[in-house]
């Protein structure tokens, strides 16, 4: 059991700390959170400047340890969020690095990490949510295209992605995980819509995405026909790794900042809800440690996550929840202004047990996978 | 940075669990249910030749020179064993009290107020003087109470947060282990959700509390310690809880062992003195780390 850094790890830490002290005070303002084109060159402009300073491939090529480490700093030093980068640093990108040609790679992954484009997620669909195998999207073989019909949801920056790494199935016969296939999909093409839907916090941060006989090449499958599943299952088991860490960071932030608030406006004086801040910021400080036990780990099992961050996602999600409810009951009746802090991240965090497999999709992960427990219905 | 256990420290586990599987096993805790309030003295000094007291003692004192996150991994394997003794309060006293590091000599310790063990320890720490017998909920742990306790030290704090961890640990295997082999509407009960989730989350808080009570076994941090005790507190009630509720009417027997890892939870859960203060130690730390 050892919790220090090596020397490389603590200069890395260092040089990034000594960047970012320069950098961030001459990044332009922040876009509005509904100018998406704004968004779009905010995210990309940031991901560029990583770019340059070799930081772009932190998330691929680096240790888990020194990811672990990008992750804390960015956050700490209040920089940028991956954002608009999102899917294809930490979906797309990670599966065409396993899994595509060498030409696949060498078209997709350098705009990727130099920032030039943007990718979306077309997974999910109106009848296939957890149950993802259920998709039904067609892609049917015409010549050197497949022509795609069917329609996506929950689509994240589908407005101004250039590509979107999409799940269609190419053979309806065969049993539902093997009939499908990964697509890279141009989303200039003739036959996409977008329309963006508005979540409960009052923003438009995702979309459904129609596809009405959407040609594309046979070029841009990665992967065999037909091998789609088993594609994804790679790009997905990155998002519970170390995906979380900045958000930990932050949340440790917030609660010294209701600590705060709280002692300012005469709640402090209230013993349930200092012990409830109390109990939070154990809970924080032991998720900090649940991250870097997984990391450790990864580093021992070359650097994929495993069914650990589902763990980690269970706890995380419903503790993030529980710290905006806390900060709901330090603001008083002001928790019903949305002109004040945390109110709008207490409606996004009810997101939190629901995207990326809900609470009982993990509980049964945890329970199926780890505990060896017996699939039922 | 390396959490997970190194070889040594895999070693010195397992070898902890196969001594006490040996020596403590299913019919020694029968033996002792059967004469409650005896503590096994041959037990006891075999512990202290194995180094369970002396583990922290540097090896010119006669210890064996290993640190708290050995010592955690021992009280992890104790309390998933239930170990019955006074084993904190004779670790915490050895190298002072002649005999402690040895097992020749039984410790108890005034604590926070709550004697464990107070008739059979050779050497109380602490004021005993009008000290009142408990009819202790856990058959397995005489209590008395003294009028006035001397605090608890922040290792026997982790300490208790260790042993915790290693009932959680006990209460979800005994959990799932029940729910794959019993059935009932022609399946195994953990084919069904209900039943699922609960050993789920049953291991969600005992893998929360175990990175919670290593992290402080190596930082020794005054906040950590009291993570790590909030943390395992909660996963040995709440898991030994739902233990309870996963085996049905067998978990609200006597014959069956996890009454016996809820009450003990129950009794360390007071060892540590109340959790408020911890409670109340994280909210100001919030506090000062926000000025």
């Amino acid at each position: 059991m050892d919790l220090t850094y090596t020397p490389e790890e603590d200069e890395f830490r260092a040089r990034l700390r000594e960047w970012l002290g320069r950098v961030l005070p001459a990044l332009p303002p922040k876009p509005s959170p509904d100018d998406w084109p704004g968004r779009r060159a905010y995210d990309l402009g940031w991901q560029r400047r990583l770019y340059d300073a070799g930081y772009a491939d932190v998330h691929w090529d680096a240790s888990p340890t020194v990811r672990l480490i990008f992750l804390e700093e960015t956050e700490k030093a209040g920089a940028p969020y991956v954002g608009a980068n999102f899917v294809g640093l930490l979906h797309a990108g990670p599966t065409i690095a396993a899994e595509g040609t060498a030409g696949q790679r060498a078209r997709w992954l350098p705009p990727i990490l130099r920032g030039d484009e943007v990718w979306c997620q077309g997974f999910s669909e109106p009848d296939a949510g957890s149950d993802l195998a259920a998709l039904r999207t067609r892609a049917r073989r015409d010549g050197d295209d497949y022509v795609v019909s069917g329609s996506k949801i929950w689509t994240s920056h589908a407005e101004v992605a250039d590509w979107c790494e999409l799940l269609v199935r190419t053979d309806p016969e065969a049993p539902r995980h093997r009939g499908i296939s990964w697509l890279a999909m141009p989303m200039d093409a003739p036959g996409v819509t977008v329309r963006p839907l508005r979540t409960l916090a009052g923003s438009a941060e995702f979309a459904e995405v129609f596809l009405d006989e959407v040609r594309v090449p046979v070029a841009n499958r990665v992967g065999d026909e037909n091998d789609g599943w088993r594609v994804t299952m790679v790009t997905l088991s990155f998002e519970r790794g170390t995906a979380f860490v900045g958000e930990v960071v932050a949340c440790r932030r917030v609660l010294r900042e209701l600590a705060a608030e709280a002692h300012k406006n005469g709640r402090w004086d209230d013993l349930v809800l200092r012990r409830r801040l109390g109990r939070l910021n154990a809970e924080f400080r032991a998720l900090w440690r649940l991250t870097q036990w997984n990391v450790s780990e990864a580093e021992l099992g070359g650097g994929v996550p495993g069914v650990g961050g589902s763990v980690f996602k269970l706890r995380y999600s419903h503790a993030r929840q529980d710290l905006y409810d806390a900060a709901a009951d330090v603001l008083g009746p002001e928790s019903l202004d949305l002109g004040r802090p945390w109110v709008l991240d207490r409606l996004s965090s009810l997101s939190y047990t629901i995207a990326a497999g809900t609470s009982q999709i993990q509980r049964n992960i945890v329970a199926e996978r780890i505990l060896g427990l017996p699939k039922g219905r | 940075m390396r959490f997970q256990l190194t070889e040594d420290q895999r070693a010195l586990r397992s070898g902890v669990r196969e001594m006490l599987a040996r020596r403590f096993g299913p019919e020694a805790l029968r033996a002792v249910l059967a004469e409650p309030g005896r503590l096994d003295r041959a037990l006891w000094r075999e512990l202290g030749a194995a180094g369970f007291f002396a583990l922290r003692l540097p090896e010119a004192r006669g210890g064996v020179g290993l640190g708290l996150p050995e010592a955690v991994l021992a009280f992890e394997e104790a309390g998933r064993a239930l170990l019955p003794g006074p084993l904190v309060a004779t670790h915490l006293a050895a190298g002072a009290v002649p005999g402690a590091a040895t097992g020749e000599t039984v410790v108890a310790d005034v604590g926070n107020g709550l004697v464990e063990w107070l008739a059979e320890a050779d050497v109380v720490r602490g004021a005993v003087a009008g000290a009142v017998p408990l009819r202790s909920v856990d058959p397995l742990t005489p209590l008395h109470r003294v009028p006035a306790g001397t605090g608890v030290a922040p290792v026997a704090v982790l300490l208790t947060a260790a042993e915790q961890l290693g009932s959680a640990t006990r209460a979800c295997e005994l959990a799932v282990q029940h729910a794959r082999t019993r059935e009932q509407f022609g399946q195994p009960i953990g084919a069904f959700q209900a039943v699922k989730h609960l050993c789920a989350e049953m291991l969600v808080r005992t893998e929360t509390a175990r990175v919670a009570v290593y992290a402080a076994a190596v930082t020794a941090h005054p906040a950590d310690i009291d993570t790590a005790r909030l943390l395992a507190d909660e996963a040995a009630v709440r898991g030994a809880r739902d233990c309870l509720q996963v085996h049905g009417g067998m978990g609200f027997t006597w014959e069956f062992e996890l009454h016996l890892h809820l009450k003990r939870a129950w009794v360390r859960t007071h060892r540590a003195g109340p959790a408020t203060e911890s409670e109340e130690n994280l909210a100001a730390e919030l506090l000062a780390e926000s000025a």
